[in-house]
């Protein structure tokens, strides 16, 4: 049993459900009570879809329990086909129905619908809604081009000479991160290098679409927690190789277009050469004004590739110093460990949303980039933030055009990390003039609206209504000896006199330095001797 | 113009059962959980910890709008593969949980243990799980537990196994008092504290109590006024411990408040003339504030997708205070001695469903093309893009809805999505009959 306040993944059928609404012509029916349906308002409500996901519950009840919910399930399938006629239909179950063991999808199967029924095992219990998702995906896959698999071994006929290369996205879905504009921006990005789009799947795809994704000669592995299962699979039986770079930021973006240029025997040059001058936020990141950027103690978590990715560019593309990396996605855990190893941190694989706000108190950062819970600890604690993964809310799914992959991508990476900070020289004044009734501790950025609610540092959550870890957590490691040092009036009113941004870092900083010289008292010239210890 | 009390002797008459469509089908209607997002924000010393799946605490979170409160009086135990293997395990396991969380949150006085589908088809014992832990931690901490379960319970029944609960905690009193049942937002239970003083009706008091330490009593002259139509569960238990159901309307709108309170009156004796004197003043205040969406609303027809409950006295108010014509009034469960007063007061053409099924009733909404549609946030961008009005039912329980100084807010809740349609057509030229969809390229329409 684990306690837990809040998910960062929905359960597995969850994820079979965001595969099903990406798609057109396919339906979900999920052996499930009253209740669950509340997944439907994440596609209509976050998502702002304008048709219902096409998922039809059976809502047995506990009077059902002694009878025959079986016969529910037949009756739910009879009348999904029979009201929206899809062309392939997805049977599963939800957390209750697995334990009633009915085998819903077996049922259907039974049924002998003239369309592909796919039965989906998700394991509600172990399982969460990413795996979900690329369980179902691959499933479905497989049943729509079982009789499309060659021989074992046969190789791939050579592209005829004058046909364009042509590449299929894989893993975009309604409710990830940003899937559609990065699509179009991929797809536009292909089509410098004269490749064509084969098929993108599942969002907006037909299983038609799915039927045709052989014709191509490769695969673009856009989001692997979904399609990471798919494309391997495609690669084992088509001999269809696939994609292993993920193109968010810049840098990234250069290898996926040399990637696909080597996949598709194409010449890259032309845009490679000129993408320097088509990525404005290569040249903003070098521009004097980002000069305050650099060093900025950045906090990343969300999904394994949206973190990794983001990680990188914080450290690379923006000059700032990443203090903390880690993903719920267990999944991928291990490339999380590798990538946080490359940054000198230790990677925090947890879905345990409070181990999360301690390891940000703890770090002190100036820059969360994270989830939509992110946010919210964030804010709680005085922290500018940006969103960089699911899980999202709606306010994550912006009308305008806003990739995070490709070149345009790192434009709106740019524009969204530096713009909930506080401006360069906004900083210098705040230094300088303490108190300033505009420049002071708790004036948020002055082209941010909401005025920060907090007081705003690690140090003192003390608006909280109660003990939580997190207000002990910042100020001394567990194994520091009992008597920490003390500091004096004066050297705690020097103290002050830091910008709050930085304040937590310099007292954690200033106790450490007292604390390893055993010293009991931390004077004003403790504090400047500490600060020129450590240097910044 | 005020007749204070013209109800009961209405309702007797009317008591013949109007004609029910009982349907059967899939259900968009959350579950009992759901109640505990506004339960644990008014139990100010409760925490609610759901024993259930990854599902249940994704349902509450999505239900909650994803992470409003940064630190909440719920969560979730969620089951594992481990607990699935063995009940006993299960139960230390639960035991240990509960004991981590009140470690962390020493400011909890009631601990509510919710039981969930699969805790309920697993039958992990609830009830003997808080008489365990009350040994160990009563008084300091009261361990109580209800279902909340999407077998057994929908969205509202949830509060109303919750109340019913902590019936059993009430202690016996004898002395008389008016006993008022079912959440509301603290500034209506703040205005009605005010004039059922100047009535003279009291003590009063409110089941939930904001905190654990303000439980009522209970007993023989304990008169029992349901503030909401879903708490049937809790007035039959309290009435068992010998409390008086006083029938009424509910205080929605002018004439909902005023027969309301003046039901509770009638048990206090209280002269008409001083009812009167109390009361008109408020309802006349509530008429003009009704008056400002009158003409938006009139005329209009409606229609109730079944959600809180609400819909049998939402359907009433709109009808008879706003003129507006309910074409289906769908609840997802009829509790008739709860609405026997409200059902009296429905117009006749209008179709009582309970239950649901989904595809059926939507069918039914398409037909009839009502200028408003009344449903949950699954349905509610679906259908408008079809073109549709709608008004997202949720806000209904999570708002101040109830009492004089509410019934403006409550008629401007269902003018409001006329109002921006009509705007917006203004604006974008887009005629409120075509669809959005019609009109605007959209390229999500397309994708997905």
């Amino acid at each position: 049993m684990q306690l837990t306040l809040w998910t960062y993944e929905g359960p597995p059928h969850v994820g079979a459900m965001r595969i099903a609404a990406s798609m057109r012509g396919v339906h979900y029916v999920l052996h499930a009570p009253q209740g669950d349906t509340y997944a439907d308002l994440l596609f209509t409500m976050i998502a702002r879809q304008d048709r219902r996901p096409p998922v039809s519950y059976t809502t047995f009840q506990a009077r059902d329990l002694g009878g025959d919910t079986a016969e529910l399930v037949k009756k739910t399938v009879a009348a999904a086909y029979e009201r929206f006629a899809p062309e392939a239909m997805l049977v599963g179950e939800s957390c209750t129905a697995e334990l009633i063991q009915d085998q819903a999808g077996t049922l259907a199967q039974s049924m002998a619908l003239p369309i592909p029924v796919v039965p989906l095992e998700l394991p509600a219990y172990s399982k969460k809604e990413h795996w979900g998702a690329a369980e179902t995906l691959y499933h479905l896959v497989r049943t729509v081009l079982a009789d499309r698999v060659p021989a074992p071994g046969t190789p791939r006929a050579a592209r005829a000479p004058g046909r364009r290369p042509r590449a299929n996205l894989l893993g975009p879905t309604v409710l990830g991160f940003r899937c559609r504009d990065d699509v179009a921006e991929i797809t536009k990005l292909l089509d410098a290098l004269g490749i064509e789009v084969n098929a993108v799947v599942p969002l907006g795809a037909s299983v038609a679409d799915i039927r045709r994704l052989p014709d191509a000669d490769f695969n673009v592995d856009l989001y692997p927690e979904v399609s990471r299962t798919t494309a391997s699979w495609l690669e084992r039986a088509f001999a269809m190789p696939y994609t292993r770079i993920v193109p968010m930021g810049a840098a990234a973006t250069d290898e996926l277009v040399a990637e696909v240029a080597a996949l598709a025997d194409v010449d890259a040059g032309d845009l490679l050469d000129g993408a320097a001058r088509r990525t404005r936020a290569r040249w903003y990141a070098r521009s004097v004004d980002s000069t305050y950027l650099t060093g900025k103690r950045v906090f990343v978590f969300g999904d394994a590739s949206h973190a990794i990715a983001a990680a990188r560019i914080a450290a690379e593309e923006m000059g700032f110093t990443v203090v903390g990396l880690g993903t719920y996605s267990r999944e991928l855990a291990r490339d999380v460990r590798e990538a946080a190893k490359r940054h000198g941190v230790e990677a925090l694989v947890t879905d345990d949303y409070l181990e999360v706000e301690q390891a940000i108190a703890a770090a002190a950062p100036e820059l969360v980039l994270g989830t939509q819970m992110e946010r919210h600890i964030a804010k709680r604690l005085g922290i500018a933030c940006a969103v960089i993964s699911t899980p999202i809310h709606v306010q994550d799914v912006p009308a305008r055009y806003s990739p995070v992959f490709g070149y345009e991508g790192a434009n709106v990476l740019f524009d969204s990390w530096v713009h909930p900070l506080m401006m360069g020289l906004e900083e210098h004044l705040l230094a300088m003039f303490r108190e300033d009734f505009e420049f002071h501790d708790a004036a948020p950025a002055s082209h941010l609206h909401a005025p920060a609610r907090v007081a705003a540092s690690t140090e003192a959550p003390a608006t909280a209504p109660v003990t939580t870890p997190v207000t002990a957590a910042p100020a001394v490691p567990s194994s520091a000896p009992a008597q920490a040092p003390k500091w004096t009036a004066d050297g705690e009113q020097e103290l002050k006199k830091i910008p709050f941004f930085v304040r937590a870092k310099a007292r954690r900083n200033t106790e450490r330095f007292a604390q390893e010289r055993g010293l009991a008292l931390i004077t004003v010239d403790t504090l400047y001797e500490a600060k020129a210890h450590f240097g910044r | 113009m005020t007749n204070p009390n013209p109800f009961p002797a209405a309702a007797a008459a009317r008591c013949a059962t109007p004609e029910v469509l009982r349907e059967r089908g899939q259900r968009e209607v959350f579950c009992g959980l759901t109640s505990i997002v506004w339960l644990h924000r008014k139990l100010q010393d409760a925490f609610f910890l759901v024993v259930g799946s990854r599902t249940c605490a994704h349902l509450i979170q999505s239900a909650a709008g994803v992470m409003i409160f940064a630190e909440p009086r719920f969560g979730t135990a969620i089951l594992t593969d481990r607990d699935l293997a063995g009940l006993a395990d299960a139960n230390d396991e639960l035991d240990r949980v509960c004991v981590t969380l009140l470690e962390r949150r020493p400011d909890v006085r009631t601990l509510f243990l919710v039981g969930s589908c699969p805790s309920e088809v697993i039958k992990l014992d609830l009830a003997k799980a808080a008489e365990r832990l009350n040994a160990r931690l009563f008084p300091r901490v009261r361990v109580v537990s209800y279902s909340g379960s999407g077998i057994e319970t929908t969205f509202t029944q949830g509060e109303d196994n919750a109340l019913r609960a902590l019936v059993p905690s009430m202690v016996d009193d004898d002395a008389k008092q008016l006993l008022v049942v079912g959440c509301l937002a603290d500034v209506v239970e703040d205005q009605f504290r005010r004039i059922f003083h100047a009535l003279g009706v009291g003590p009063v008091r409110f089941l939930p109590a904001r905190r654990a330490a303000e439980l009522a009593g209970v007993g023989r002259n304990t008169f029992v006024l349901a503030a909401q139509p879903f708490v049937g569960e809790t007035v039959r238990a309290l009435v068992a411990r010998g409390a008086t159901l006083v029938q009424a309307p509910y205080p929605l709108g002018a004439e909902g408040t005023s027969a309301w309170l003046a039901a509770a009156a009638a048990a206090w004796s209280v002269p008409g003339e001083r009812l009167g004197e109390v009361v008109q003043p408020l309802e006349e205040r509530a008429r003009a504030a009704l008056s400002h969406h009158h003409a938006r609303l009139a005329g209009r027809s409606v229609f109730f997708m079944p959600d809180s409950q609400l819909e049998i006295p939402l359907a009433r108010f709109l009808h008879r205070e706003l003129g507006m014509r309910p074409l289906e009034i769908g609840t997802p469960y009829l509790d008739r001695q709860l609405v026997a007063a409200e059902l009296a007061m429905l117009p006749a053409e209008a179709l009582l469903s309970e239950g649901q099924d989904v595809e059926r009733q939507l069918d039914r909404v398409r037909a009839a093309q009502p200028d408003l549609t009344v449903c949950g946030l699954g349905l509610a961008n679906p259908l408008e893009a079809e073109g549709l009005a709608t008004k997202w039912s949720i806000e209904l329980v999570f708002s101040p809805i109830q009492g004089y100084d509410q019934a403006g807010d409550l008629a401007e809740l269902f003018a409001r999505p006329l109002a921006r349609r009509a705007l917006l057509a203004r604006a974008d030229g887009i005629s409120p009959g075509r669809t959005i969809a019609d009109a605007v390229s959209a390229p999500d329409r397309r994708a997905a």
